[in-house]
């Protein structure tokens, strides 16, 4: 996956709470490509013409790399096809008051940035990148450079912001781990043994003896 | 120190490796595998020259591409063309477990897991599927996972995670005739939330869930997501004990004695604390129909579309605006009434056997409406043979309802069968996002015997009517 070091750009506002994943990503795929089909129902009106009121239909923000969102951004399905299409958008940062679980940790898997910011930060970051200008999101310095010089500052967890700086997914970093997983199951083979279904065990039926 | 919740206790039992930054390497006890959200993964594999870890705990079947209708085949329709061949060469090359389209174990893979004795009190259940905590209905700690953690799980059975913080919903009082466990949950996320259980492992507990069958309990866990919490789960009981014992992979004689004497000391401690607190009094409770586009937009079933002035906010009135634009709903306008083309009664969250038996108590002689067309699909092949073996099929045919073939079908919106755009459809399953059950097609989640008496009626209707 791609490294993410800094991202520079417009901010395109889709301040709604409860984005799903069905909506970023429908699995029906009405439109064919994974761009053409990632936000389908917001983007497109009945006659399939574009939706002159959805953000990334107006030219300010048609290729903006930074998305805003409102609270439960990314609930439903835990469809990773809904980071693909947000990256089929050129859009390799949310910001957004808060994340569907799944969705959270399926950004960081493909090198897009998820920020979490408070209602009032986000509205006022809405309000000064409105005219589309840019703002600079940086993972080095954890820091938003708004388009007034204003800093803001954000969390991210270590390991995450890690992997993410290098490019890193969790299994480029967890095949090391294969030796320790094994010592774990030879263990656990004895604590829980019901747990680890033997080839054999699988195919003989419920009560034969032999 | 205050004592340890059922969740704690199973994560605890799973930490491979505690990693920087609060996360934890997870063992993952179960993987189960679908059709549709897999095929990256195991490119992801062989790209990276990598072998499957655990194939004997690694499960799959073909679901979420099939036709549901009587007779289909994998050549029903392109999607399954496509991807069943895939998932079979996938299996059958690394030599893991599949049970295919015409296995006698075919099924929704949240159906069939809990039915083969596969999900186990205890084990952790992950897969490529957001409604994995359905498996939480037997104290399993089981979660959906995206398709690179599908890969991780592959290729090291375990998988890099967050330990979630603790939410319990206990619920008291009795449920009214003719309302289910569905009608439960949904009221519960109407009232607090789409996003209330973000972060959180869910425990649904209290004397309600302690009478409750284990596909009722099921249910309830299925919706945990759609309250933002990727794990619900129930404290496993004599009643989960019973329901494992003699399922074809779970463990018997003196394995299984073993296995229930640990088992049984993964209930929350009496003073276990938990993040979250919520107070759930069902004995109030009505048929519950959504009217928008998220499961929390949910009312009774004799109740009206709300007002979006009475929003808790701006950003929930924008939102409840353009979800009764969508819907093609008035503010205030009666829910019953509404006049409705598809009836849908399947999906992992209603389409086990007691919920076809709850949908067919409510034929009662009727027919379905002539303008509505009502598929009733059960979530596994088991499934369909037990409510066969109960005649349930020729009820339903009877009356005018189809009867189909397992998986996932019009729940998110494939299955073969396609609605058109304005199109409303009363559906036992877990989502009315828009275009969720195609683009235009407008949604309205409801339990098994609602759905029945609407496909009836020809429109949404109070089933309490029909007693």
């Amino acid at each position: 996956m791609d490294a993410f070091t800094v991202v520079r750009g417009p901010v395109a506002p889709l301040l709604i709470p409860d984005i799903n994943t069905d909506v970023i990503s429908p699995a029906h795929g009405g439109q064919g490509s994974m761009r053409a089909n990632a936000f389908a129902p917001l983007r497109y009106l009945s006659d399939g013409t574009d939706n002159p009121e959805f953000p990334l239909n107006q030219e300010a923000f048609r290729d903006a790399p930074i998305l805003l969102g409102g609270h439960n951004f990314g609930c439903g399905s835990s469809r990773e096809s809904a980071v693909w299409s947000l990256i089929a958008l050129g859009i390799r940062c949310v910001i957004a008051e808060s994340f569907a679980d799944i969705f959270y940790g399926n950004c960081f898997q493909n090198g897009v940035l998820p920020i979490v910011l408070g209602p009032d930060e986000l509205a006022a970051l809405a309000r000064e990148s409105a005219a589309s200008d840019a703002i600079e999101v940086d993972l080095r310095t954890c820091a938003i450079t708004t388009p007034l010089g204003r800093t803001i500052g954000f969390e991210v967890n270590p390991t995450r912001r890690a992997q993410l700086l290098e490019g890193l997914d969790d299994l480029d970093v967890g095949v090391r781990r294969r030796t320790q997983i094994e010592a774990f199951q030879r263990a656990d083979r004895v604590r829980r043994p019901w747990v680890y279904l033997e080839s054999a065990a699988v195919e003989s039926p419920p009560t034969s003896s032999t | 120190m205050s004592g340890r919740t059922l969740v704690d206790k199973i994560w605890d039992e799973h930490v491979i490796a505690e990693l920087d930054g609060g996360l934890d390497l997870l063992h993952v006890d179960r993987h189960l595998v679908h059709d549709v959200t897999s095929p990256q993964a195991f490119t992801a594999l062989t790209d990276r020259s990598l072998e499957v870890f655990s194939p004997e705990l690694t499960f799959g079947s073909p679901e979420h591409s099939l036709t549901i209708l009587a007779g289909r085949t994998e050549k029903s329709n392109t999607l399954s063309q496509q991807f069943v061949p895939l998932m079979r060469k996938n299996f059958t090359s690394r030599g893991l477990t599949l049970f295919d389209i015409d296995s006698p174990e075919h099924g929704i893979v949240h159906v069939i897991a809990p039915e083969l004795g596969l999900t186990l009190p205890g084990t952790t259940v992950v897969c490529g599927d957001s409604h994995t905590c359905t498996n939480g209905g037997l104290g399993a700690l089981g979660f959906g996972v995206g398709t690179s953690e599908v890969a991780h799980v592959l290729a090291t059975q375990s998988l890099v995670q967050r330990r979630p913080a603790t939410m319990r919903i206990v619920f008291t009082g009795s449920l009214a005739p003719h309302v289910s466990p569905k009608d439960l949950i949904l009221h519960t996320i109407s009232a607090l939330g789409a996003d209330a259980g973000t972060g959180c492992a869910i425990e649904f507990a209290g004397p309600l869930i302690e009478r409750l069958g284990i596909e009722e309990r099921m249910t309830i866990c299925n919706l945990a997501v759609e309250i933002g919490a990727k794990i619900g789960i129930v404290a496993p009981d004599e009643t989960a004990f019973e329901y494992v014992a003699s399922r074809r992979y779970a463990p018997r004689g003196q394995m299984l004695e073993a296995a229930v004497t640990h088992w049984r000391r993964l209930a929350s401690d009496g003073d276990a604390a938990f993040d979250r607190h919520a107070l759930i009094d069902v004995s109030g409770i009505a048929p519950q129909i959504s009217w928008g586009t998220s499961p929390a937009h949910t009312a009774p079933v004799d109740g009206r579309v709300p007002d979006p002035s009475h929003a808790p906010d701006e950003a929930a009135k924008q939102q409840w605006a353009q979800a009764m634009d969508y819907m093609g709903l008035q503010p205030g306008q009666p829910l019953e009434g509404l006049p409705i083309q598809w009836c849908f009664i399947g999906s992992c969250t209603n389409g086990r056997l007691s919920d076809l038996r709850a949908a067919a108590a409510v034929i009662d002689g009727g027919r379905v409406a002539s303008h509505v067309r009502a598929l009733v699909v059960p979530g596994s092949a088991a499934v369909r043979r037990a409510a066969e073996a109960e005649g349930l099929d020729r009820l339903f045919t009877a009356a005018g309802f189809e009867w189909g073939e397992a998986g996932c079908g019009l729940c998110p919106g494939l299955g073969g069968v396609h609605l058109a755009a304005g199109e409303r459809c009363v559906s036992t399953s877990n989502r009315n996002f828009m275009g969720r059950q195609g683009a235009g097609v407008r949604t309205h989640l409801a339990g098994p015997e609602t759905a029945a008496y609407a496909a009836i009626q020809g429109c949404i209707a109070d089933v309490r009517r029909a007693a």
